[in-house]
């Protein structure tokens, strides 16, 4: 039972990286209609901005976790200015390639330079140690993770869902037309919700930095099962892929403790079946 | 007196080139061409990759560039860990490019793939990064030396001077595919053959970032040891992570696969105190201190990392292969292979010998990763606990029964061989 759990509070704590990465596609999936899949190498970039400003720069743990995130955004903004905003009238399938072509530079020129196996980023003084909660010992550092994204994703929700600046990036993918035609910037929004994304990504890659190992494919390794959770989400679902992000957490601890050689698989499966019995998610709508 | 100098030199010129004459049609194809098949982006491209190619490279340049008066070329390709991609690139490496050597194939996986298709070409196999001992034991070719290393003696190394020391209970973290289970197979069978005892194990899948469940599971087992069963990335994800749980130092880890490359990665805080088995290291003496210096200033090496035993192995072994065609007069793989087994190795990397099976059995070391207070200059990373003699280091001739072995002939298990 103690064991038990000890998992679940893990699992607890891995959603909460799937939590962030899943809000940011889904964020800009659902307001600039881009399927992002150059996000976990944006994460990944995170994270090496964060060890660069430190090993380089002596920028510490809580200045990297609001610069390093800027950084990635502002570099999500050139993307979207010089080439993602010329796909926009085209299908899908032009974006999520455009993408997946830079994920592979970007992870192919952190390759280049750091190697393989990469950089170990430490803890923070302040958040070393931890506390034994009876049934495990729980470190002060994956505490924090935890508080840290839900509070992110509660505010990233409360913005989009209830405020006015919300409401236009809600009225801009219903009709952006319409939108504009009221005054609004709408080209100028799209940029900032893709810099928004995409800052979460750079966001979560510095939360993930002192726990994995830094190094080019640590994206890599993570996005597919953040692509899962957003598809039994809903794509475009913002609720949706928070609460799937910290269930699946959930359940992958669980098989990791009763079944670990299918760990790997078991977001898989549930994909499968969501897309099954509900092919729009479990908090999608049909469009 | 100037006539019989004169008549001197002409017979000596004579004789020469009719030496180089009779050599040039013992290289086939006027070439002797060494194909480097690594992984050039993956897992392990830190740990061979780049720095295998360049390991080959220094030794052929180092040899002079020719042998036997012809060229020596170097080719390299990635396998990406893919045992197909592996026999397909060798197939046409044989088949079209001239190619006489295949080395290095990091990843068992690779390795087995590639080398029944070089036996079924009579050309010869130098494996310096796969780990299965089942490469020189039931899987074996004529044509194959396996160089560096393999499962068998890190487990040995590690396993029986950890239990030793008073690590008497095992915990296995395994990564769930063939090399793992091997290693974890080998590793437990010596705990228990030490007086030791195996608690446990947990499966993960391969390149998992997140061990901390497994390292719940390992905690709650109260194993003195963990052992790691894994590679790479897991490695060195389960180590940072262990050290965040607070898993070690009350218990401690045992790397069955570390290199220096991931040594270097984690940084000494984190890794300080782990005990690991290794073939080579850089630091040992000023045959090992010369040449590694040189690997690691040299231009090619963009990263100016020290050369981890995969890499130091290729070199010794490619020097090997080029002495023994020199001792040959010929490149033709059944000369070269029994002048290679026949020659003891005595350089910087090792002094051994390569047994009928194919393994090269040579000192392995027992190291122990140094604290940051003890380390006094970059890459001090290691104390040698042990200098493991090459005797005990690998399994005997006798355990590993290969079949292409004429003591253990098996003409099903190898049709090579007529």
């Amino acid at each position: 039972m103690q064991a038990l759990f000890g998992q679940l509070l893990v699992g607890l704590i891995n959603g909460s990286f799937y939590a962030l990465l899943s809000l940011g596609l889904a964020i800009i999936f659902g307001l600039v209609n881009v399927v992002n899949f150059a996000h976990g190498a944006l994460y990944m970039t995170g994270a090496f901005l964060a060890w660069i400003g430190l090993e380089w720069l002596g920028v510490g743990y809580f200045p990297a976790l609001l610069l390093s995130p800027l950084a990635v955004g502002l570099l999500g903004v050139v993307i979207e200015r010089t080439m993602l905003r010329r796909l926009y009238q085209l299908d899908n399938l032009y974006g999520l390639l455009l993408t997946f072509g830079l994920t592979l530079i970007i992870e192919g020129l952190f390759h280049h330079r750091y190697g393989n196996s990469g950089a170990s980023y430490p803890v923070p003084e302040v958040l070393q140690g931890g506390t034994n909660l009876g049934f495990m010992f729980l470190p002060r550092y994956r505490g924090w993770v935890v508080l840290v994204s839900v509070a992110v994703c509660l505010a990233a929700w409360w913005v989009i869902e209830r405020t006015k600046l919300g409401a236009y990036l809600r009225a801009g993918t219903e009709n952006p037309r319409l939108l504009q035609a009221f005054g609004v910037n709408v080209p100028l929004m799209m940029t900032l919700t893709l810099g928004l994304g995409v800052g979460l990504a750079g966001f979560a890659g510095v939360m993930a930095a002192p726990i994995y190992q830094v190094s080019p494919g640590m994206g890599s390794n993570l996005i597919i099962v953040v692509f899962a959770v957003v598809v039994i989400g809903g794509m475009g679902s913002i609720l949706g892929s928070i609460v799937t992000g910290l269930g699946l957490g959930l359940v992958e601890g669980l098989t990791k403790y009763l079944y670990p050689p299918a760990a790997s698989t078991v977001v898989f499966a549930i994909m499968a079946v969501v897309l099954l019995l509900r092919p729009a998610g479990l908090f999608g709508r049909e469009r | 007196m100037t006539r019989t100098i004169r008549n001197l030199a002409l017979a000596a010129l004579l004789a020469l080139s009719a030496g180089t004459a009779a050599a040039a049609d013992k290289i086939s194809d006027g070439v002797v061409k060494i194909g480097v098949l690594t992984d050039m982006t993956g897992f392990y491209s830190d740990l061979a990759g780049p720095g295998s190619v360049l390991a080959v490279k220094m030794a052929v340049s180092d040899f002079g560039g020719k042998v036997l008066g012809k060229p020596i070329e170097v080719i390299s390709a990635d396998h990406q860990n893919k045992a197909d991609i592996a026999s397909n690139t060798a197939r046409k490496w044989f088949d079209e490019d001239k190619v006489d050597v295949a080395v290095d194939m990091v990843n068992s996986g690779t390795a087995l793939a590639v080398m029944p298709v070089a036996a079924e070409k009579k050309r010869i196999t130098i494996l310096s990064g796969p780990a299965t001992t089942a490469i020189t034991g039931d899987k074996c070719t004529p044509y194959n030396v396996h160089y560096t290393y393999n499962n068998w003696a890190l487990a040995n190394g590690t396993g029986r001077e950890v239990v030793k020391n008073g690590g008497d209970s095992w915990f296995f973290i395994t990564a769930d595919y063939v090399f793992g289970k091997s290693l974890e197979d080998d590793t437990a069978a010596v705990v228990k053959a030490s007086g030791g005892k195996v608690l446990g194990a947990v499966r993960h899948p391969q390149s998992s970032s997140d061990f901390s469940s497994y390292l719940l599971q390992a905690q709650a087992s109260g194993a003195k040891v963990i052992g790691m069963a894994n590679a790479g990335a897991d490695t060195i994800n389960t180590i940072k992570q262990a050290k965040e749980f607070g898993i070690t130092p009350k218990q401690s880890l045992a790397g069955l696969l570390v290199f220096i490359s991931d040594v270097n990665s984690l940084g000494l805080d984190i890794a300080k105190g782990m005990y690991l088995t290794t073939a080579f290291y850089w630091d040992y003496d000023e045959q090992t201190r010369a040449w590694s210096k040189k690997f690691q200033n040299h231009p090619d090496n963009a990263k100016k990392a020290m050369p981890t035993m995969v890499q130091a192995g290729l070199y010794s072994s490619v020097t090997h292969y080029l002495q023994a065609i020199k001792a040959a007069g010929t490149d033709q793989a059944d000369a070269v292979m029994a002048k290679m087994k026949a020659s003891p190795v005595n350089d910087f990397f090792a002094r051994g010998t390569i047994g009928p099976d194919g393994l090269f059995r040579h000192d392995m070391f027992l190291v122990q990763v140094k604290s940051p207070q003890e380390s006094k200059y970059p890459w001090d990373y290691y104390k040698i606990v042990k200098k493991i003699p090459a005797v005990e280091a690998f399994p005997t001739v006798e355990m590993q029964k290969c079949p292409c072995d004429r003591q253990y002939f098996d003409a099903q298990k190898c049709p090579w061989v007529k």
